[in-house]
């Protein structure tokens, strides 16, 4: 037990001593927390809110809302793997701002992940997820994270956060192939997740699951796999206003993982219901 | 008595190039009761031989279940495995909690950066002035990814992966019987690796036999969650140590109820190599001078003594078991 200085004397009241020569409370919590037999040896900085953010007399401030956005990621197993896929746009509100963003990474030869939400928390998630990887470099024992594990790990990150009323503001998509069994789960924001055999984010729910319920088999082959990504893609296209036609691929197979390079679909806006999609749907402008 | 000038601290070095307090924190190990691990293919196997302070006491346990792959047997100070024991507990737990999957052994007693594993922790007692080196040695047995491990941790913060070990009073007997047979664990059962793990206890037994009472047996490996079996769970199945842990494991571990005539090979078999066992024992005391001889200096001959006698040890080291 760490010997804890009253932040000021009890004889002189508060404000006697600057606050600056005695370490703070929240200084003292920390020290304490690296230094104790529970605290995990690992991984714990994913979980801590900055300190910075809390000193200073202010109200805390987190993110209210999301800024530069990226929207739905689909992913979807198929007999030798997982294909994720997303557009590569990084949307202010609703400027088409970053036009070449990669949504969708690798963390290790058996496992890719794709986001949606705010990007600059992606880039962070991603900074963690980085250095576990080269973390697991360095032992050198050739132990790696598996998917599922990743999986786990985003699931605790994420739902932490949120406990902390400071969520990273994303859903995630886990892709990985390993011990020969393809892997596929979702986290959302705060923490929601499951695993299925194809799953999507935001507005991907809506529109490109529909079609993977109907068209998906877990024993498709790539050719099969692809088309209905290509589909779904398109889809998605069409009816979300915060996409643009610039899409990537994520292959995770034994082989390992590779992600393609930014491709467009070929699309046709000549459709009748195109040219007046309120016909049908009274009441909208 | 000579008064060695250089043994005060961890962090004196002596002009041989020693680091006495490790070495005596090396030397706790072996005045414990002895502990035996060894693998095959599948399995990993704790044997430890288990003492009484007093004859109205119950006996110290020695071996612990870490996670639901992963055990430990301790040597030394107990109090030391203690600790040792409650923080690997929580890193498995952590890593179960973050990962949902078992943490894998080699991360577990390697020592690296930011994460103070067990090497790690027992490292750190060895470069600071104010603390000491863990007085406690631990044999690790588990079952993950790459298969069952022996990992063998010593006070000094060095780690070992073993396909046997055995560590303790007298371990040096239980050694030399694991050196002989070691090339035949590799494919043998479980139940075939339980029993060289008995017989290897048995050799560093200086009298008396094993009982139910005084040596407790785990065993981990594929599809087998780490068992611990004394005391209570070992007693209903008990009439005589070899044969009931035989009797036991059968049970357990094969599916299928060995008693009587079934069981009487393996007991005839452990009986016929008793006496092979004991002639180790005369081996053993040179075998120990010289794995000692490192600690030649300042109270060793004293210590010596003390691991020696083990047996009776009585007020000599009580905490050690």
């Amino acid at each position: 037990m760490l010997h804890r200085p009253p932040s000021h004397s009890a004889a002189i009241g508060p404000g006697a001593v600057p606050c600056l020569a005695l370490p703070t409370p929240a200084a003292l919590e920390q020290r304490q927390q690296l230094g104790a037999a529970q605290a995990p040896s690992c991984g714990a900085e994913a979980f801590t809110v900055d300190p910075a953010a809390l000193a200073g007399g202010q109200p805390r401030k987190h993110t209210q809302y999301p800024y530069v956005t990226g929207t739905s990621v689909l992913g979807i197993t198929y007999k030798d793997g997982v294909l994720l896929a997303s557009d590569t746009l990084g949307a202010y509100g609703s400027t088409k701002r970053y036009k070449s963003f990669e949504r969708l990474r690798k963390v290790n030869d058996v496992c890719a992940v794709g986001a949606s939400g705010e990007l600059s928390d992606f880039q962070y998630i991603m900074r963690l997820l980085e250095e576990l990887s080269d973390d697991d470099f360095c032992m050198d024992d050739g132990h790696h994270l598996k998917p599922h594990e990743v999986h786990s790990y985003l699931c605790r990150v994420l739902y932490n956060r949120r406990n902390k009323f400071d969520p990273l503001w994303n859903s995630i998509v886990v892709g990985g192939f390993y011990g020969g069994k393809p892997f596929l789960g979702t986290v959302g924001m705060i923490g929601t997740n499951y695993t299925d055999e194809h799953v999507a984010t935001g507005f991907g729910n809506h529109l490109a699951r529909p079609l993977m319920r109907e068209k998906h088999r877990p024993d498709m082959s790539e050719e099969e796999a692809t088309a209905l990504m290509h589909e779904c893609l398109k889809v998605c296209y069409y009816r979300d206003k915060n996409s643009i036609n610039k899409f990537q691929l994520a292959k995770v197979t034994a082989e390992g993982v590779t992600i393609s390079e930014p491709f467009a679909l070929e699309t046709d806006w000549n459709y009748k219901l195109f040219a007046n999609p309120a016909a049908n749907a009274p009441g909208t402008w | 008595m000579f008064r060695n000038q250089y043994d005060t601290d961890v962090t004196t070095w002596s002009p041989q190039g020693r680091i006495f307090q490790i070495e005596y924190a090396m030397e706790a190990v072996k005045q414990g009761s002895a502990a035996v691990g060894l693998k095959s293919k599948e399995y990993a196997v704790l044997a430890t031989l288990k003492r009484a302070p007093s004859e109205l006491s119950s006996y110290q346990r020695k071996v612990f279940k870490i996670d639901d792959h992963m055990g430990i047997a301790i040597s030394g100070l107990t109090a030391d495995g203690r600790i040792l024991c409650r923080y690997m507990r929580n890193e498995c737990l952590n890593h179960r909690y973050v990962y949902d999957s078992a943490m894998p052994l080699g991360r577990m007693v390697r020592q690296v950066a930011d994460k103070a594993q067990v090497a790690d922790k027992a490292q750190v007692g060895t470069q600071r002035s104010w603390k000491r080196p863990y007085g406690v040695g631990l044999i690790v047995a588990g079952y993950d990814e790459a298969g069952p491990h022996v990992f063998y941790n010593c006070p000094s913060g060095n780690y070992y992966d073993y396909k046997a070990f055995a560590m303790g009073a007298r371990s040096q007997a239980a050694k030399t019987y694991l050196e002989r047979q070691f090339e035949s664990f590799g494919g043998a059962s479980l139940d075939e690796l339980v029993k060289h793990a008995l017989h290897a206890l048995q050799a560093s037994l200086q009298d008396g036999e094993l009982t139910d009472k005084n040596c407790s047996v785990a065993v981990v490996g594929k599809d087998t969650t780490f068992t611990l079996l004394e005391d209570e769970a070992l007693a209903p199945y008990i009439t005589g140590a070899l044969a009931s842990a035989c009797y036991c494991f059968c049970r357990l571990f094969a599916g299928a109820l060995l008693e009587d005539e079934a069981l009487a090979p393996y007991i005839t078999a452990v009986k016929e190599e008793e006496p092979e066992a004991a002639g180790m024992e005369a081996e053993q005391p040179a075998a120990e001078a010289e794995g000692g001889a490192a600690a030649a200096a300042g109270g060793e001959g004293e210590q010596q003594g003390g691991g020696g006698g083990g047996g009776d040890e009585g007020g000599a080291a009580p905490m050690q078991e």
